[in-house]
């Protein structure tokens, strides 16, 4: 079957250095490229339209668009959009789960609670239909003994059944697999021997945990995209290869990692929300090279805004991810939080005569007012048109004659006349409804992971991020905003500079105290080990090895866990107990010495960075002016509570060393960034463009 | 009006904040699992004059909308009256009596004042489900209790911290009352320090916008409140709707309880008249009045899910106390059933009086039980006791937009169900099925969602079997014409002779040995609309799903279909004239 022909890639190896790497990250509008020559010191970038039906092709694009001799290249990275658009549309592939006698239903009746916790309505779609899910009689007991024997004749029947209604791909996903992988293990060979191609997943295989719906879940959205992602990468391969391209296309995981594409569909749920988890590393490794290595990411586009949380330049990495309404993948995927608000996002008053921002969005069709696409309904866009923020000579390009008298006028009605307000309080209102409820969420998101958001710098990306970053982190009590090089471009960013990773979970729960101390030590080494070996398979070169080591620990009785740094691969009970009880007070404040402790999981991530890159190249340096005055396009009347009149600067023009005052502009292709009067704006040597934030707007 | 609209918005959403961040501490740092998994508990923001809501946190159990700002109004007007010690700067309060303004015994409230310049400038309470306060049985629900005092320990609002300090005498008493006493000190540290994070959230608030314009916004956010519930009650034509809802028994006394309900919409504003409805029972399927009230409230949020919870939603709604019946039970009445049964027919009467008048909005009745299963015994392998509960949902009802969910949560409820594997570990038992439970749907034009089906086994050792549930006698109504969904069905299987509890829904410590079967089948929804008025392609797709069985088809929905699945149109229109000639 077609995987087979991905698979004689084996061979390739990769060149000694790789000094030629290109990063292509498919988002859902356009397809990026960063292209780093580490020979000539030279960067190139592309931004090409995806092309949906086959993102091969827009990947090819982007590298002829950046006149990149594909043959010479060292290594692609990837970051495909195939399986999350294939998880959030419901593009599955057809696939059949088989499973344990009186257990069919699991994947339909789930852990059900509703989508809304207020209104009784509600609908819910299971990921493989009833008919598709087949029973057979086996059963182990929680520990993992056979109560039932695994029936293989009812079995190759039911595997027949299956093949005869012509799914694709195949789960076999049992009661207690995690105990005792055997009756699933054994199902997968005899299934192997009917199933007409390779696409089998056994329920144990991505997450032995135990939980019958998570990993019946996992395993079933893993299967039905599986097919999906085979076929893509191996056309990606093969179209590349015709174009002279020698070496293992990497493809993007959730977790920021990568592996090749060569072994990528085996666990191809792996991938499922690896565009928004590329973006992160780009942030991460942005960071530290910044010595800003705790960060929270803003990244604000047209429909929504997302937010993840990085400590000491590793993103927050969670295994309990819920992509949308009772769908759990629970594979190691960055936890990037969806917040609501995007520039698309309408204003409307409420029936209580509220003026309220999002959740409605005007998305990319007809989007808003100012893109004249035929957006009627006020968004953040709009606003930030009215008030100068944005650059007013862009509604020149746009079709249909669209004018800022025609969108004050929107303005006005939708909103002014009810709220007493002119056009342009109305959309300053606008603006700071907005930002409140973004800081508000953007707080929440860092409550909930247990930290305060004023010890951490707002990384601004995405179209919007940088217009409002700074406000939200005047709101946050955030000292410093930083706005990269290119923020439109940082998905493909990440895909050049992320890590090799691999996250092992190994339960253990015990109460501390009876821990085996010497069997930790011994998980750690075989955890580490493990990760070693993957490691060196991939065709990567490899600067350098970190182990990040962690434990989850509770208080006896407790149900969540709190995970605790482990910085020694031997620590101590006391250490443990010690580590566990000043992190457990740091978050809640609690002290609770009456109660003893358990160790849940034993963990390590191990991580192969790759060879730094320069990111300072990535704005030509010898398009910078000399002075500041050189770098100023103009100025333009911005609304700050009153109209004061803000010097517009090109960013690409900006001498290095420089500090912008606020109230100022600073343009670039891809965004525009908004410093605020009592805000400055400084540099790095990589470009970074550093706001500190003034104690009051 | 003299605060702008901006600040009030942005206030509005800084008051969910403080809400918002109280729920997320409790929940994190709780040891409870029915607060740290099944978020049985809520956090609010309440007036220093009267206690009424100013705002909750948006994932507090539903069950709670409205409750505490009657426990708080209680509070403060006790330590008016000196039945309560006067409060200083780090007080919190703990009180858990049913009587006054709260639930059953198991939810247990705290309340903080928050002082600005010397004086209260509001409270901050917060309600959590331990999972025992003491009485006849492990966790509190007794389906044959007679009184309160069988259902544990009834704490008066008394300060369990004094100026920030855990009073250990308080605390000692309280832990030589209740079972698993050791880890109580988890769940109160919990829940005060959630209060502490709040008032640290709303401090932040206070000195940024002023105390003055954080009161104005706090007046003018309930008036608004007020206005969009009226707006909403407007869309229900002037007059009077009544239904009537049944509980299967109280648990002692094997007769129906009745819930009469009479809502008459007028102006913008509802009154709920529950006269008529039956008198206080014998066992613990009481409501206590706050409970009453918040179960109304929360129909009303369910069917009007866009307005704020905060005392001005409320305004336009007067609930007729009702004195001399059973939702307004007085001491020594028990009250365990109040919160997780009665609750949910209270909101169900409220459907079902509604959906007439608004059949865009409400739903046919759902399964509305918490369907609760207690197994508590002796395991030898462990040489240890065990109380394992296992809740479970059941069909939602159909409604105007499509059918109902399978297996929804309980209508008071947000709560995951546990998984197989976890009770499997934990307790001595074996799930032979854990399924859709077919047929059990209410047949309608969008028919009700399925209950679910599951079997167990006692393994080893020896053990009681207990139920709290309802809808045992009448499935959950339908609506517009749509039919009732399936009842709830109880089998116990002992010495393989299958039996059925007496009180169908509920029943007590009936013992099991190993090798005796369990099996629960939860309500189906009820079905919205005619069944015959049902797409044929929509009935044969839920048979070729297995969902109903063809002579179902026939019956239920007046469809025929050919041998190899597909709708016979001739059949069908045959089927369905002969019924609207019959």
């Amino acid at each position: 079957m077609s995987h087979q022909r991905v698979i004689a890639n084996d061979a390739r190896t990769p060149s000694p250095r790789q000094s030629i790497v290109a990063g292509i990250d498919v988002g859902g509008t356009f397809t990026d490229l960063v292209l780093f020559d580490a020979t000539s010191g030279r960067v190139r970038l592309a931004k090409t339209p995806t092309t949906l039906d086959n993102q091969a092709f827009g990947v090819v694009n982007a590298l002829e668009a950046a006149e990149a001799d594909i043959a010479a290249l060292d290594l692609i990275v990837h970051g495909t959009t195939t399986t999350t658009n294939a998880v959030l549309e419901r593009n599955l592939c057809k696939t059949g789960l088989i499973t344990t006698m009186g257990f069919r239903d699991v994947l339909e009746l789930g852990r059900r609670t509703r989508p809304n916790a207020y209104g009784m309505k509600g609908e819910f779609r299971p990921i493989i239909p009833r008919d598709l899910r087949v029973e057979v009689p086996e059963r182990l007991d929680a520990r993992g003994n056979v109560i039932t024997p695994l029936d293989e004749e009812a079995l190759r029947s039911a595997i027949r059944q299956l093949v005869d209604l012509d799914c694709e791909a195949l789960v076999i996903h049992f009661l207690h697999a995690y105990a005792n992988p055997a009756h699933e293990i054994r199902a997968g060979e005899v299934a192997s021997e009917i199933w007409p191609n390779g696409n089998i997943t056994l329920g144990h295989a991505l997450l032995s945990e135990s939980r019958e719906y998570e990993r019946g879940v996992t395993a079933a959205v893993n299967a039905s995209v599986q097919p999906l992602l085979r076929r893509y990468v191996e056309r990606l391969a093969d179209t590349l290869a015709a174009r002279g391209y020698k070496h293992d296309v990497l493809v993007m995981n959730g977790n920021g990692g990568m592996v090749s594409a060569r072994h990528v569909a085996k666990e191809a749920a792996k991938t499922v929300m690896s565009g928004p988890a590329s973006g992160v590393m780009a942030a991460a490794f942005t960071g530290r090279r910044a010595g800003m290595p705790n960060l929270i990411t803003y990244d604000m586009g047209g429909t929504s805004t997302d937010v993840a949380l990085i400590r000491d330049a590793e993103p927050t990495v969670s295994n309990e991810i819920e992509v949308e309404y009772a769908m759990p993948i629970h594979v190691p995927m960055v936890d990037v939080r969806t917040v609501g608000a995007g520039g698309g996002s309408i204003a409307r008053i409420t029936a209580a005569g509220l003026l309220q921002v999002g959740p409605e969005s005007a998305g990319a069709t007809p989007g808003p007012i100012c893109y004249g696409r035929g957006g009627t309904k006020p968004t953040i866009s709009d606003a930030n048109l009215l008030l100068g923020r944005l650059n007013p000579s862009r509604l020149n390009s746009v079709p249909g004659g669209m004018t800022i008298d025609h969108i004050k006028a929107i303005f006005q009605a939708e909103l002014g006349d009810r709220l007493g307000l002119d056009a342009i309080q109305a959309a300053d209102a606008v603006v700071r409804v907005a930002n409140a409820r973004m800081s508000d969420a953007v707080r929440m998101v860092s409550v909930s992971l247990g930290e305060d958001p004023r010890d951490f710098a707002l990384f601004a990306f995405g179209g919007a991020g940088p217009l409002h970053a700074a406000a939200i982190a005047r709101e946050l009590g955030i000292p410093k905003v930083l706005a990269p090089s290119r923020p439109g471009i940082t998905n493909a960013l990440g895909c050049v500079v992320a890590d090799l990773r691999h996250d092992f979970v190994q339960t253990v729960n015990r109460p501390l105290a009876s821990a085996d101390i010497e069997a930790v030590y011994a998980i750690f080494a075989r955890q580490s080990a493990d990760g070693r070996e993957l490691i060196g398979k991939e065709a990567v070169t490899i600067r350098e090895i970190r182990e990040i080591r962690t434990v989850d620990m509770q208080f006896i009785g407790q149900t969540h866990l709190l995970r605790v740094a482990v910085p020694d691969a031997m620590p101590t009970r006391e250490d443990l107990q010690r580590r566990f009880e000043e992190a457990y007070f740091a978050r809640f404040h609690v002290e609770l010495p009456e109660i003893r402790a358990n160790l849940v999981n034993v963990n390590t991530s191990v991580i192969g960075r790759r060879d730094e890159i320069d990111l300072s190249a990535l704005i030509d340096a010898s398009g910078r002016k000399a002075t500041l005055d050189e770098a100023r396009t103009g100025s333009r009347p911005v609304w700050f509570g009153r109209w004061i009149d803000a010097p517009v600067y090109w960013r690409d023009h900006l001498p290095l060393v420089a500090a912008i005052a606020g109230p100022a502009i600073i343009e670039q292709m891809d965004t525009t960034i908004l410093i605020e009067p009592g805000d400055v704006a400084q540099q790095d040597r990589d470009g970074n463009i550093i706001i500190t934030i003034g104690s009051a707007a | 009006m003299s605060i702008d609209p901006i600040t009030l918005s942005v206030i509005q959403s800084g008051l969910q904040q403080v809400c918002d961040e109280m729920d997320l501490s409790f929940s994190r740092a709780a040891f409870s699992p029915v607060i740290a998994e099944a978020n049985d508990r809520s956090d609010g923001i309440y007036s220093a004059v009267d206690g009424s809501l100013i705002a909750q946190g948006s994932s507090g159990l539903p069950v709670f909308v409205g409750v505490m700002q009657y426990s708080t109004r209680v509070l403060i007007e006790m330590i008016a009256a000196g039945k309560a010690a006067a409060p200083q700067p780090g007080d919190i309060y703990i009180v858990n009596d049913p009587y006054l303004g709260g639930t059953h015994l198991m939810d247990v409230r705290f309340a903080m004042p928050v002082y600005r310049a010397g004086q209260i400038f509001c409270w901050l309470s917060n309600t959590g489900h331990w999972p025992d306060t003491g009485g006849a049985v492990p966790g509190g629900f007794s389906a044959s209790a007679t009184s309160v005092e069988q259902e544990g320990l009834r704490l008066p609002p008394v300060r369990l911290f004094k100026q920030g300090v855990l009073d250990p005498e308080i605390y000692a008493i309280i832990c030589s009352n209740i079972r698993v006493a050791d880890q109580r000190i988890g769940d109160v540290k919990a829940q005060a320090a959630a209060l502490l994070v709040g008032e640290k959230r709303l401090v932040r608030l206070l000195d940024r916008y002023g105390d003055d314009t954080v009161t104005e916004a706090i007046a003018e956010l309930r008036r608004r409140a007020n206005q969009q519930m009226r707006a909403n009650i407007r869309l229900i034509p002037d007059g009077t709707y009544t239904s009537v809802a049944y509980v299967d028994s109280d648990g002692v006394v094997n007769e129906p309880l009745e819930i009469r309900l009479a809502i008459t919409a007028r102006g913008g504003e509802l009154s709920f008249d529950f006269s008529g409805s039956s008198k206080p029972c014998r066992g613990p399927m009481n409501s206590v009045l706050a409970t009453t009230l918040s179960s109304v409230y929360l129909a009303m949020r369910h069917i009007f899910p866009d307005v704020p919870i905060s005392a001005g939603a409320f305004e336009p709604l007067t609930v007729i106390r009702p004195e001399g019946t059973f939702l307004d039970a007085q001491y020594p009445r028990p009250v365990s059933g109040c919160a997780a049964e009665v609750s949910q027919r209270i909101a169900e009467a409220v459907f079902s009086a509604l959906v007439e008048a608004l059949p865009d909005r409400v739903t046919a009745s759902p399964a509305g039980s918490s369907g609760n299963f207690a197994l508590g015994g002796y395991d030898p392998e462990r040489g240890q006791n065990f109380v394992m509960y296992q809740i479970s949902g059941g069909g939602y009802g159909g409604n105007a937009d499509h059918d109902g969910l399978a297996n929804g949560c309980s209508t008071i409820g947000i709560s995951k169900a546990p998984p197989v594997e976890i009770m499997e570990q934990q307790y001595p038992v074996l799930y032979h099925r854990y399924a859709l439970r077919e047929g059990s749907g209410g047949a309608g034009k969008h028919r009700g969602g399925f209950g679910l089906d599951y079997e167990i086994e006692l393994r080893r050792g020896e053990a009681t079997a207990s139920f709290v549930m309802d809808h045992g006698r009448f499935g959950p109504p339908g609506a517009l014409g749509g039919s009732d969904g399936a009842p709830n069905q109880v089998t116990l299987t002992r010495n393989g002779i299958p039996m059925t509890p007496d009180h169908l829904s509920k029943a007590q410590d009936i013992p099991l040995k190993p090798g005796d079967r369990v099996r629960v089948q939860t309500p189906g929804g009820g079905g919205y609309g005619h069944p015959f008025t049902r797409q044929p392609e929509a009935v044969a797709e839920d048979v070729r799903l297995s969902r109903y069985s063809i002579s179902d088809a026939k019956t239920m929905f007046g469809v025929a279909l050919k041998p190899d699945g597909s709708v016979d149109a001739e059949g069908t229109k045959a089927l369905r004239a002969e019924a609207e000639a019959a």
